[in-house]
């Protein structure tokens, strides 16, 4: 099955500066004819790219916000981190009003089934062999499993996370109440790109219960909107009688699930690169007794993805406040429980578990004699690069282009070093490499800069 | 495809860094993963004892596309009964050795387990050369 990559390049904003290449940590991004091109075999829809790129080139691809409307009942499901987006002088309830207004008659948080999720995950951890257990919670860092630690794969947890249990759960309950399956649309508002790429290519599913993905700041966006329009007249919706407890509330952040873990050695690492540093430890045994891993692509976990608006700093603290507002109802038993969610349980514990975790991961060559002789070429072109890593070549790193040289027929003259050798040779001349120049940066590289000026 | 790396007396921080660059070039040629952490460990297990008991050394690795044979080739104090070493907790380890976690006589019983052919070759006062071949298909 082909993946779903929700990260997407517009050629047409596109500059060929080669910010995001550089930042890639699965090395997924070239640059060729001046435009920036995506490996989706690669890719792990991470968003670093999103984050380094200067010209609002890498666009996240959503569902059209109209799909809704084909369907009678729409449920829009929304994690802690969206309300974390607003000033504390918004209440929830005024946020609930006006997303019903725009349409969705339900609004349910994703994080209202982590207490299942907890209790599945906790007995998995008491009982597993392959220590340490890796969450599944961030789809970025499955993603990154099963493409560059597919030794790792075994290890990780072969659960749902809290947001396709919730949208199994929703669509139960409104099934329960006489709505017909097909006329229930459930739409997910997404912090960040790898949890749409989890909806449309589910791991370890045929299909995920989720029909739609609306990016967070477009749906900030409609909301913030309203609140401008309304001013001080406005309404307030009474709140669902089941609220999230305060440990759910957390839930997203960096800590929050390693802090409801029950392993006693527990570690939570967020970022990218935190993340491959030690997942490369423990994918050599170097690591000994840690039980449960939480490892986040984004800074600050999911405050921190791509498609929030607010900074991920202040969101954190507005979710701490909220958890602390709702823990202490919580200690004079002001909090009603979520008892709907609860005479579900059964139910969803039994199908709380996905199927098996395939890697994806990439090799030089399926047939390991081809893929040694690959390799013993690879490594002889390496000493002959530069090993600068300049990246003038539309590759992040000599490494990289020795690679695309001997797999995927890249020439060696792309590198800038060649080049200038050979030209001192008498090997190639100024036409020749300015060709090749072209190649890689397009035709228009330097025009564009004058135009640019002249315009100033 | 041979591959060389260098092993320095008491260096622990650097205990590792040719079973990585190992594990590395696996990947690459599309091992299984199973495969891989046998070598990794077994390896990983020499690379250690090396640098507690020898003065230093070197690993070799030759890769071809059946199997992949490491040498891990000290200076050191030899061992003088190899059967004894090779059973379970027997350890000559100091106890500084010991405070960081190494030495619980593990060594070459773990490397046995997890290769598929294992030679061991010392000479008291000269050196030992540990030989470890992994079937790799």
């Amino acid at each position: 099955m082909a993946f779903y990559h929700a990260l997407q390049i517009n050629g047409n904003a596109c500059e060929g500066c080669s910010h995001c290449m550089r930042v890639c940590p699965t090395e997924a991004i070239r640059v060729r004819d001046g435009k920036a091109h995506i490996d989706e075999t690669r890719c792990v829809d991470c968003g670093n790219c999103f984050i380094a790129c200067p010209h609002k080139a890498v666009f996240v691809k959503q569902d059209d916000f109209e799909e809704i409307f084909k369907f009678p009942c729409r449920v829009a499901l929304i994690p802690a981190v969206f309300l974390g987006q607003f000033k504390n002088d918004i209440s929830v309830s005024r946020i609930y009003a006006i997303l019903n207004e725009i349409g969705f008659q339900h609004v349910i948080e994703t994080e209202i089934t982590t207490p299942i999720y907890t209790e599945a995950k906790n007995k998995l951890e008491r009982e597993a062999d392959a220590k340490p257990l890796i969450s599944t919670f961030c789809p970025a860092i499955v993603r990154l499993i099963q493409v560059k630690f597919p030794g790792l794969v075994e290890n990780l947890i072969p659960l749902k996370a809290p947001l396709d249990i919730t949208a199994l759960y929703i669509r139960r309950k409104l099934e329960k109440d006489g709505w017909r399956p097909e006329d229930i649309g459930v739409f997910y508002v997404t912090p960040c790109a790898a949890k749409i790429a989890a909806v449309k290519s589910p791991v370890g599913e045929e299909k995920s219960s989720v029909d739609g993905v609306i990016n967070m700041d477009s749906l900030y966006n409609r909301v913030y909107k309203k609140i401008k329009e309304q001013g001080h007249d406005y309404k307030e919706v009474k709140l669902p009688i089941a609220q999230l407890t305060s440990d759910s509330i957390l839930t997203s952040l960096t800590n929050g699930e390693r802090r409801l873990s029950v392993s006693e050695h527990s570690l939570s690492i967020d970022g990218m690169d935190n993340s491959i540093e030690f997942l490369e430890k423990v994918e050599s045994e170097e690591i000994e007794d840690v039980e449960f891993l939480e490892l986040r692509a984004c800074d600050q976990s999911c405050p921190g993805g791509i498609l929030t608006y607010n900074n991920r700093f202040l969101t954190c603290e507005r979710m701490f406040a909220r958890a602390r507002y709702v823990a202490g109802k919580e200690r004079r038993g002001e909090l009603t429980r979520a008892k709907e969610v609860e005479e579900e349980r059964d139910f969803l514990l039994n199908n709380i578990e996905v199927g098996e975790i395939e890697s994806r991961s990439i090799s030089l060559d399926s047939d390991i004699s081809k893929a040694l002789e690959k390799l013993v070429k690879i490594n002889r072109l390496k000493k002959m690069l530069p090993q600068v890593d300049c990246g003038m070549c539309g590759t992040p790193s000599c490494d990289a282009l020795a690679e695309d040289i001997i797999c995927r027929g890249a020439k060696a003259t792309r590198c800038v070093f060649i080049q200038h050798h050979l030209e001192k040779q008498n090997a190639m001349d100024l036409d020749e490499s300015m060709k090749i120049w072209d190649d890689i940066w397009g035709e228009d590289k330097i025009k564009v800069k004058h135009r640019k000026k002249e315009n100033k | 495809m041979h591959l060389e790396y260098t092993i320095v007396e008491g260096d622990f921080v650097n205990a590792g860094s040719a079973s990585s660059s190992i594990k590395k070039t696996l990947k690459q040629l599309n091992v299984n993963p199973s495969i891989v952490k046998r070598v990794v460990v077994a390896l990983y297990e020499a690379e250690v004892n090396a640098i507690a008991h020898a003065y230093g050394g070197k690993v070799t690795a030759d890769i071809d596309a059946g199997t992949i044979l490491l040498r891990v080739i000290d200076r050191g104090p030899g061992i003088p009964d190899i059967d004894w070493a090779m059973q379970e907790g027997n350890s000559t380890a100091s106890p500084e050795v010991r405070d960081m976690g190494f030495g619980a006589g593990m060594g070459l019983p773990n490397i046995k387990k997890n290769v598929d052919r294992l030679n061991v070759q010392s000479t008291v006062g000269v050196g030992t050369t540990v030989e470890m071949e992994v079937n790799l298909a």
